[in-house]
Order: C-alpha cells, then sequence, then structure tokens
C-alpha cells in the first residue's frame, strides 16, 4: 500500500470512505443510541476512543501476530478496550452508562473496528494507523450526530436536552422511535450518495 | 407454573414486540448484506437461530458459574465472544464432518455469525434484563426466530424491488433501510399484545 499523508487519510476517513454511508459498516450502534444527541456523543467518543487505540495497539503488534489467529486476537484487543469504556463511564457518567446499556459492550462487535484494524493497521505504521482510527472514529461519530439531530428536534424538540422548537410544534414521537432511525439513516445516505455521484460524474469528465 | 409462563411471554416478545432486528437494531450489517434474495437470508436465518440459541444457553452458565462466583464480571465481553467464536468454530467443525448437505446450507454463513452483533447482544441483553436460565434459552431462540422472520421478508421484498425504478444513489442500502422503517412500524402494532421491557 503506498504511504498516505495523515491529511489524506483523515479525509478519507470523514468523508471518501466514511464508513457509515459508504461502506454501510457499524449500522446497529448508529441506530439504537441516536434518539438523544448526549447519548449519541458518548458513543461517538467511546468509539474513536476504541478505534484509535485498538488500531494503535494491532498495528505495534502487527509483526509479531500469527496471521490464523489474528481474528482472534484483534478482537480480544478491541474487547479489552471496550472494558476500559465500560468501567470508566460506569464510574463517571452512571446515567448515560444506565441509558447506552448493552450498546457499550456491542461496540465490540461494531465492524468498523474490526475494519479498521483489518484493513488498514495490519499493514501500516503505528502513527498513521492512529490518525486513521480517529479520522475513521470522527466520522463515524459525525454521521451519528447528524441522525440524532433530526431524532432529537422532530421527536422531542430539543438539542442536547435544550428545547429549541416551542411546545406549539406537534412532536414527531415517531422519529424517536425505531421507525425512525431506519427511515433518516436511509435519507441521509440517500443525500450524501446523490452528492458524491455529482462528484464522481465530475471528477470523470475533468480527467 | 410461573417461570415457565414468563419463559412463553418472552419467546414471543422477542420474536414480535421486541424483535432484536427491528427494535434493537441488532445484526444490521449481515442484514444489509444478505438480504438481497430470500434463499440465502434463510440459510443464515437458521444459523443464527441455531447458534443464538445455544451460546445464550452457553454463555448464561458461564456468567453465573464461572463468572459470578470469581467476580470477574467485568471480564464478560471477553468471555462471551470467545464462547461465540468458540461454539462457531466447533460447529462448523462438527457439520462439516458429518452432514455435508446442512454444511452446503449454512457453511458459508458460519464465519460470519461471530461477528453478528445480535449474538454479543442477546447474551448481553439476558444479563442486563436478569432473565432466568430457561428465559434465557426462550430469549435466544425467539430472538433468533425473530430476526430470521424479519431478514426473510426483506429477502422477498427486495426480490420484487429488483424491478422496480428506484432514484440510483438509493438503491441498496439506502431503500433497504427505508423498507426496514416500514417493517420496523408494521412490527410495532403488535407492541399492545405483550410487553418486556
Amino acid at each position: 500500500m503506498a504511504k498516505l499523508t495523515s491529511q489524506a487519510i483523515i479525509i478519507k476517513g470523514l468523508w471518501t470512505d466514511n464508513p457509515v454511508f459508504r461502506q454501510i459498516l457499524g449500522i446497529c450502534s448508529a441506530l439504537a443510541v441516536t434518539n438523544l444527541m448526549v447519548n449519541t456523543l458518548i458513543m461517538g467518543l467511546s468509539l474513536i476512543f476504541v478505534t484509535a487505540l485498538s488500531n494503535v495497539t494491532v498495528s505495534i503488534l502487527r509483526n509479531i501476530t500469527p496471521t490464523r489467529i489474528r481474528m482472534m486476537v484483534q478482537t480480544l484487543i478491541i474487547a479489552s478496550y471496550v472494558i476500559i469504556v465500560d468501567i470508566l463511564l460506569k464510574a463517571y457518567l452512571p446515567d448515560i452508562s444506565e441509558a447506552l446499556g448493552a450498546y457499550v459492550g456491542l461496540i465490540i462487535t461494531n465492524c468498523i473496528i474490526m475494519g479498521r484494524c483489518e484493513a488498514f493497521a495490519r499493514q501500516n505504521s503505528v502513527w498513521p494507523s492512529f490518525v486513521d482510527g480517529i479520522a475513521s472514529g470522527v466520522g463515524y461519530a459525525l454521521v451519528l450526530l447528524a441522525v440524532a439531530f433530526f431524532r432529537e428536534t422532530a421527536g422531542f424538540g430539543s438539542v442536547f436536552g435544550l428545547p429549541v422548537i416551542p411546545s406549539e410544534w406537534t412532536r414527531w414521537t415517531i422519529m424517536v422511535m425505531p421507525p425512525g432511525a431506519f427511515f433518516m439513516l436511509g435519507v441521509i445516505i440517500w443525500v450524501v450518495r446523490s452528492i458524491g455521484d455529482k462528484e464522481l460524474k465530475k471528477d470523470e469528465t475533468t480527467s | 407454573m410461573e417461570v415457565g409462563l414468563s419463559a412463553f411471554v418472552i419467546f414471543f416478545a422477542a420474536i414480535f414486540t421486541n424483535n432484536i432486528l427491528l427494535t434493537n437494531f441488532l445484526g444490521m450489517c449481515s442484514f444489509l448484506a444478505i438480504s438481497r434474495e430470500v434463499n440465502s437470508s434463510l440459510g443464515l436465518g437458521l444459523a443464527v437461530i441455531f447458534v443464538m440459541t445455544w451460546t445464550s444457553a452457553l454463555n448464561y452458565l458461564v456468567y453465573y458459574y464461572l463468572l459470578v462466583p470469581s467476580n470477574l464480571t467485568q471480564f464478560r465481553y471477553i468471555a462471551f465472544i470467545i464462547v461465540i467464536a468458540a461454539f462457531v468454530q466447533l460447529v462448523e467443525m462438527i457439520i462439516e464432518r458429518y452432514s455435508p448437505v446442512l454444511y452446503v446450507v449454512l457453511g458459508v454463513f458460519l464465519p460470519l455469525i461471530t461477528v453478528n452483533c445480535a449474538i454479543l447482544g442477546v447474551c448481553l441483553f439476558m444479563i442486563i434484563r436478569d432473565y432466568n436460565f430457561l428465559s434465557s434459552i426462550a430469549y435466544g431462540a425467539g430472538g433468533g426466530i425473530g430476526w430470521t422472520l424479519a431478514i426473510v421478508a426483506m429477502g422477498g421484498i427486495r426480490q420484487k424491488l429488483a424491478n422496480a425504478k428506484i432514484p440510483k444513489p438509493l438503491e441498496g442500502p439506502g431503500i433497504t433501510l427505508i423498507i426496514a422503517g416500514l417493517m420496523a412500524l408494521a412490527f410495532m402494532g403488535f407492541s399492545g399484545m405483550i410487553q418486556i421491557q
């Protein structure tokens, strides 16, 4: 793989290869926690932490990990960091830890982290892996926040718990229930892909 | 009597009112990737039912007889993942050896299942909700059947959709998510029947 600059890696993680709407990875937790922005933010930060550090660890161990058992090793590395996150959340943010419930543990099976370890950290040195982990994590967190923003404003009329829409406005309760999550993410993927397709066409005509 | 009843209620709730895919969003990755046609959806669904039922039972035993007595409950994520991975590997070897027919049907799907969040999700939910042994198995089996129901229905819809005119950027994941939303709406109609937390 050609050497990538940090800047290129960040752009890839945030936009061109954004884990959610380009690669359709990690949708599970993307939908479950996005009814409130606070929960989403904490989930996003936890995911950035786990992705970045497991990328670093996988990258450090990349030359001494036997290929045949690498999946198992990666899973255990990820699981260890998730346990750290879980303990930290329980200690400092018990309310949010309660609200997120099993979904903190489910970061382990979030395909984004495994995907980045497998596709990037295994072949690259420590620093680029760290940047890649951060970039993918931030790209993921931003999409989650976008989904959560629309769901919370439409469903509860608030942003981060602060009311922004007057109470005369009828709440779209459906938006904070499961179907709302599906619709919102579907629409966001639609919008983003329409923009992306135009960019692709432009590239083709100029080159 | 009461224990048996609650397990029965949990079984049905896991299929309809608390469908693991449509209300808890677990197993979305493979759901979006595999649900293109009915046959492969069914294959993956069967594998999920099988693995989910067994791993919920195994993980229940591991959690309450191994981790709780030795005060290691913080390490449940690692323990559960290892149990699931080991179980899937074992099943794969056994059916490859003894039942080539079943291996052809389920074989390709088994490795996918280790990273299927639905399996780990079921195990974590059963711990969080304090189910007893019977209820946990019922929840595992019901969760698997509910997941299969959703993915097979989606496979059927997507086969028809192949002939529909969909805006280009909405094709694939976009339209699948919107249909999943409609299915979740339909499943919400069941929610008056029974409620579990």
